[in-house]
């Protein structure tokens, strides 16, 4: 028997362990759901080939042909969104965890638009695609320090960081237009597409790095830093108490957070609302309270992946950047939780 | 460097006036307020300890600064005679716990599942809910009093259960020392006496030591085996509540006229405030 609620414990030999099935299932459901969107993605297009020819063909067992157009074409573009929809709701559950409200996010505090901001500079500049990359990094992790040292005193608190990223936001979108002004005509045209959030034309250049970062920070954040987050939901006393370093926890979190929303954006575009959204929908899934970050993740995938399928048949004979698809949603969900804490008296 | 993990070590011999807790030449500011300098105190060992004084007498400032929440400007709180801004976070955190003023529930916890966060610094990566959690967290519910409220959402109780809960949750860290700050707070009078009354059982019963700031010097005079009273950051008196609740004392530290009478109920010093008529008004 187990005095917590919903949770299962393994125990052998001074091994305990504890999960709780009802956030494994709802991480295990999005991320069967993320494959599954993702064999389709690469099989749709010009040229359709059925979910079996997909999975073939990926194991190295199809015609030369659909090898090229897996392989080559589609998969990098699908690899990247899945990434690109992980890291953003990682961010998003760190950040809404961290200042306790769930309007933290990348986008909402202005980390993303910061991204635009050095992508942008480096356009105006007349850099490459890779050192656009480069100067969305710089431009995310500027932010982050820029918003960290404004809004701290006497530790960080959590309605001081959301408003302080506002402003911030504001200042940056600001910025932004200002310097798309600046940019040559054709470069413009490229700029707007990003700053929508893309993932039109995308290779193993954009999803390597942030294979990279997620591959280190993954660990280091659930393994390492999940539990003592969640007591840190408690207060920072309460926090304190139990034996947690809050200042260095939340220190290494902010860190992992801004990184990834920045990666991310670099890899794709600022893509809105997928931070904000997804770590929502995976509490309600997994019916957890505290960060989730592990369902989150795979939600996010699996948002991203299906934003991206929407994006590309929704009107036809047309791209739309994915972008367009998930601020629509995204808005939609930002409206109705709004609807919710205001007759819940929170806001 | 000793580890202790268990409450029962409190009651093991210790010298007469050992303190395991002290703070020695302690500057407390906050920002660039200084709310005490050069504090000197030490915790009896075994004790109920009770921290009184007037509003923004900085005893809150303290426990929070013997609790290593507050970082001393100058000076250095010992825990076994260590540095405590040095020692391991989960170490301290097997042998000093705290109940803060203000905690916050996560959102539609269970009772059960809040207490057991109390174990957290028992645990690591590979031990996460052993035996013995379970087992802790089962009678720290059944010392407080909330066992039959296990599976209730912390956010449905009344405030004087839902108080008896974080001391459950607090209880479960099984520290031999355990700080209260303001435990009595937005709680009504039968709460108040509640609670007081669970701290001097945990006290008399499993031998920890305990610190505890109230507002109430009356109650203060009645728990506590110790009692520290400060004024504008220093300490004024410290002993027994009969040595240091009498008329002169408290007019001194609160500047409240009074005439001290025993308590009918329990013989410790009750304070009874002069009419006010017959009151002046001094600083």
């Amino acid at each position: 028997m187990s005095t917590r609620t919903g949770t299962k414990t393994i125990r052998t030999g001074g091994i305990s362990l504890r999960c709780r099935p009802r956030s494994l299932a709802a991480g295990a459901a999005c991320l069967l759901f993320a494959l599954v969107m993702a064999v389709v993605c690469l099989g749709s297009g010009d040229y359709t080939m059925s979910p079996g020819q997909v999975l073939r063909t990926l194991l190295g067992q199809g015609a030369p042909a659909d090898d090229f157009i897996v392989n080559e074409l589609r998969l990098p573009r699908v690899v990247t969104a899945l990434l690109v929809g992980a890291a953003l709701a990682l961010a998003g559950a760190l950040f809404q965890s961290l200042v306790r409200n769930p309007l933290g996010s990348p986008d909402v505090l202005g980390f993303t638009q910061g991204a635009a901001t050095g992508a942008l500079l480096v356009v105006v500049a007349g850099g490459g695609s890779l050192a656009l990359a480069g100067g969305a990094v710089a431009g995310g992790v500027t932010t982050g320090l820029l918003i960290y040292a404004l809004a701290r005193r006497d530790g960080l608190h959590g309605y001081r960081l959301v408003l302080t990223g506002i402003g911030v936001a504001a200042i940056l979108t600001g910025v932004n237009g200002y310097l798309l002004t600046r940019t040559k005509l054709t470069d413009a045209a490229r700029v707007v597409l990003w700053l929508t959030g893309s993932l039109d034309g995308r290779g193993w250049e954009n999803a390597t790095p942030l294979l990279i970062v997620l591959a280190v920070l993954v660990p280091v954040v659930l393994l390492g830093c999940e539990r003592p987050l969640r007591m840190l939901e408690m207060g920072d006393d309460a926090a304190h108490a139990l034996g947690i370093r809050v200042e260095r926890l939340r220190m290494v979190l902010l860190l992992a957070a801004v990184l990834l929303a920045a990666f991310a954006s670099a890899a794709a575009g600022p893509v809105n609302f997928v931070a904000l959204t997804a770590p929502q929908l995976a509490r309600r899934l997994a019916k957890a309270p505290g960060p989730n970050l592990l369902p989150s993740m795979c939600l996010g995938a699996a948002l991203l992946v299906s934003c991206d399928w929407l994006a590309q048949r929704l009107v036809g004979g047309h791209q739309l950047p994915v972008g367009v698809i998930t601020g629509v949603l995204g808005g939609g969900y930002l409206v109705w939780l709004l609807a919710v804490q205001r007759k819940a008296g929170r806001i | 460097m000793t580890e202790i993990s268990e409450a029962t070590d409190g009651v093991r011999d210790m010298a007469q006036g050992a303190a395991r807790l002290t703070g020695h030449g302690l500057t407390l500011a906050y920002d660039r307020r200084t709310i005490a300098e050069g504090l000197d105190v030490a915790i009896p060992d075994r004790s109920f300890t009770v921290i009184v004084g007037p509003n923004g007498c900085g005893k809150s400032t303290l426990l929070r600064a013997l609790a290593r929440m507050l970082k001393p400007a100058a000076g250095t709180v010992l825990l076994d005679g260590q540095d405590i801004a040095r020692l391991p976070g989960k170490q301290v955190a097997r042998t000093l716990g705290l109940l803060p003023q203000s905690s916050v529930a996560p959102d539609g916890i269970t009772v059960a599942d809040l207490v057991a966060r109390g174990r957290y610094p028992h645990q690591s990566l590979l031990r996460q809910w052993s035996r013995e959690d379970e087992r802790i967290v089962t009678e720290s519910m059944a010392a407080t009093g909330v066992a039959e409220l296990a599976d209730r959402p912390v956010d449905e109780l009344s405030g004087g259960q839902r108080q008896r809960v974080w001391i459950a949750m607090a209880l479960a860290q099984q520290t031999p020392l355990l700080l209260l700050d303001e435990p009595t707070t937005y709680l009504d009078i039968a709460h108040q006496l509640e609670i007081l009354d669970l701290c001097a059982r945990l006290h008399r019963e499993e031998g920890r030591t305990l610190v505890a700031v109230l507002h109430d010097l009356n109650q203060a005079a009645r728990y506590a085996t110790h009692l520290i009273a400060m004024r504008d950051g220093r300490v004024l008196a410290e002993g027994t509540p009969a040595e240091v609740v009498t008329a002169e004392r408290v007019e001194e530290i609160f500047r409240l006229p009074c005439r001290v009478i025993d308590d009918p109920e329990t013989g410790t010093p009750l304070v009874v405030p002069a009419a006010v008529r017959s009151r002046v008004v001094v600083g």
